[in-house]
């Protein structure tokens, strides 16, 4: 039994040294998950972007992934472990990894790290986000022409800026259609929970809601507004399949045009530390096919997203008030950047405390 | 319908899981084994009864093979703890990474499926009685599973030899071996039976709570359904109320936020965490009665001597 095991062993450890000498020739580009890549939703999305790597640059680069990786100190472990098994790029693609890449990256000065939706650099660490909220503002003006009650319901994850900013640019947009329009938040502390998911949507429906929006990685809330016969959007991947008659439109990340650039940048040694937040101008934030509605209503979230893209609108625009009735942008102003990523406050209307 | 009826049945469609897998825990841990795979064998349930549901389009089907998948997956703890005599804490926790693992292998093909939903009981006339129809007579049959479980586990462990002998075997292995019972038996039938009701709870969250397969789709409800047996002191009774009290806690959690009492989300969602502790609190200053229910031999392994 003894000999077998050692037999074994030294296969897998001869195996393992063959692969790692195939590879060595080739750029290892990793990739941290917070979710499972099948979640149709956040993971998904940045999964596409790791094949669309594969797809453009294969014979360069090879990619590995870990998936489910809880935010906190198992991350950590897992960067590490990603970065000593030889990566020379790695994505970690949730918030919560923030701390742990960069200590990480601390300790592996030779690896580059790429962190999504975080704030803090170092010398061998980007951020990168997208203006996710530019789709808010598309989608809440849908809301706004197609409610009934003139209450939509937003299912939260974590009260984040990045969250916050989704929630203010939806009820901004609706604003401009329906200056009373009410927005409940409801909460569910965590990225991925179907369940939970769910029993917020069943929760704001039952108060009146009947618009679901939520900034959670599972599609359980859009499920649930199909059975009980009111609409939603998709959030971060198409999911019309999921509700084929509730669903308006989802708002569509994409990665794969930046991951390939940036691979490419480290291939070509002309990687440097930089923050990017792209939007639809940048090919980063995509509407999905805008199903389910009147064709005045289809009109203007096409006309809406035309103008984002082009830069003519921003969904920040002043006058912007605070919930307290304090203004945060006057008329012709806009919100500025600093302050649009440290977002802690509401605007004026939403239904929910900080 | 009232927005009464919306919590209430909120609220019990959130608590059922719980208590079906919580109620097959309590049974294993009075046996005196201590199976830290709920999660793993509710994981496995999920995947495998939405995968049975949709290949046959029979949600039936579905729960009768999330049964087997949990069965299966405990019976896999059971030979490692019980006949290869592995550390019970350990090999659970194996299984808990093993059931999430696989059931995402298994699911793979799986995942944007349609699912199908196990349609609700509908008596006539019974069902359509103003507020309480819905309630009472209306609920989908794993409800009524899960309630029915709960009283027969209690009157089996209270009222009968089984249960004596269960209780036997998780109070003082070593005796109940000398008075002639197959310790190792008994505990492999409870080990199953806890398999069984957490492939049943796995079969709740792809076929009723959610009727879609997503990786993971479990999210932690097997360790709170093992706190909830430790809650309950090895109660069934307690059992099913700390389960509804969970569930109806983190219900009412969102009702509130959704109105707006400007009470902070965190602290309403660890509201269940902290009631369900508080619970405990109570309920363990009656010492007497706590220690006389904890199973004596929870954890350690039995190998009769020969």
């Amino acid at each position: 039994m003894k000999k077998l095991l050692t037999a074994a062993v030294s296969i897998a450890l001869v195996s393992a040294l063959s692969i790692s000498a195939v590879a060595a020739e080739k750029l290892k580009v990793g990739f941290i998950y917070i979710g499972p890549p099948g979640d149709h939703g956040w993971t998904y999305q940045h999964d596409q972007g790791r094949q669309a790597i594969d797809a453009a640059l294969g014979d360069q680069v090879e990619t590995v992934f870990v998936e489910n990786v809880p935010e906190g100190p198992d991350a950590e472990r897992t960067i590490t472990r990603l970065a000593r098994q030889g990566a020379g790029l790695i994505f970690t693609t949730s918030f919560g990894y923030m701390d742990p890449t960069l200590k990480v990256a601390a300790k592996f000065p030779d690896v580059k790290f790429e962190h999504a939706t975080g704030y803090l650099r170092a010398d061998n660490v980007s951020t990168y986000s997208s203006r996710f909220y530019e789709g808010r503002y598309v989608i809440g003006q849908i809301a706004a022409q197609m409610s009934k009650s003139g209450v939509a319901g937003y299912i939260g994850s974590f009260p984040i800026p990045e969250v916050v900013r989704g929630i203010n640019a939806f009820l901004l947009g609706a604003q401009t259609v329906n200056p009373d329009f009410k927005l409940k938040v409801v909460w569910v502390n965590s990225w991925f929970d179907p369940g939970r998911e769910a029993d917020a949507a069943k929760v704001l429906i039952s108060q009146g809601a009947d618009i679901i929006t939520q900034h959670t990685d599972s599609t359980a809330a859009v499920q649930v507004a199909e059975e009980q016969g009111v609409n939603a959007f998709g959030q971060a991947s198409d999911m019309a399949a999921f509700a084929p008659n509730a669903l308006l439109t989802s708002i569509i990340d994409n990665w794969s045009d930046y991951y390939i650039a940036r691979t490419q940048a480290v291939l070509d040694g002309t990687w440097v530390s930089t923050d990017t937040f792209g939007g639809m101008d940048a090919n980063m934030v995509n509407m999905g096919p805008f199903i389910n509605m009147p064709a005045d209503v289809k009109a203007l979230a096409e006309k809406t997203t035309a103008a984002i893209t082009a830069g003519e609108l921003h969904p920040f625009a002043g006058p912007v008030y605070k919930q307290d009735g304090s203004l945060a942008a006057a008329e012709g102003e806009t919100v500025d950047l600093g302050t649009l990523l440290g977002m802690n406050w509401y605007v004026q209307g939403v239904d929910d405390q900080l | 319908m009232s927005p009464y009826e919306a919590i209430l049945l909120t609220i019990i469609t959130a608590s059922t899981p719980l208590l079906l897998a919580a109620i097959g825990e309590l049974v294993v841990e009075r046996s005196g084994v201590l199976n830290l795979g709920i999660e793993g064998m509710m994981v496995m349930g999920a995947v495998c009864g939405f995968a049975a549901a949709h290949v046959t389009g029979s949600a039936w089907l579905g729960v009768i093979a999330a049964t087997f998948a949990g069965i299966a997956t405990s019976l896999l703890f059971g030979l490692l703890t019980q006949t290869l005599m592995t550390n019970q804490v350990a090999t659970g926790l194996a299984i808990t990474l093993l059931g999430l693992g696989l059931s995402g292998l298994i699911g793979s093909g799986f995942v944007g499926l349609p699912g199908v939903k196990l349609a609700n009981v509908s008596i006539p006339w019974l069902s359509e009685l103003p507020y309480v129809g819905r309630l009472i007579f209306g609920q989908d049959p794993l409800v009524y599973i899960s309630i029915a479980l709960t009283v027969g586990v209690a009157y089996v462990l209270k009222y009968t030899r089984v249960g004596l002998i269960i209780r036997a075997v998780g109070q003082n292995h070593h005796s109940a071996h000398a008075l002639g019972y197959r310790v190792v038996a008994v505990r492999y039938a409870c080990i199953a039976f806890g398999g069984a009701t957490s492939g049943l709870a796995g079969a709740y969250l792809s076929l009723v709570y959610t009727p879609q397969w997503i990786e993971n789709m479990t999210a932690g409800r097997g360790w709170i359904a093992l706190a909830l047996v430790v809650f309950s002191t090895w109660l069934p009774a307690r059992l099913a109320a700390g389960a509804y009290l969970f569930g109806g806690v983190w219900i009412l959690g969102l009702y509130a936020q959704g109105m707006g009492v400007g009470i902070p989300s965190q602290l309403l969602s660890a509201l269940p965490y902290i009631a369900t502790i508080l619970a405990l609190v109570i309920i363990s200053t009656n010492r007497r009665l706590s220690v006389i229910n904890t199973p004596a031999s929870l954890g350690q392994g039995f190998v009769p001597d020969r």
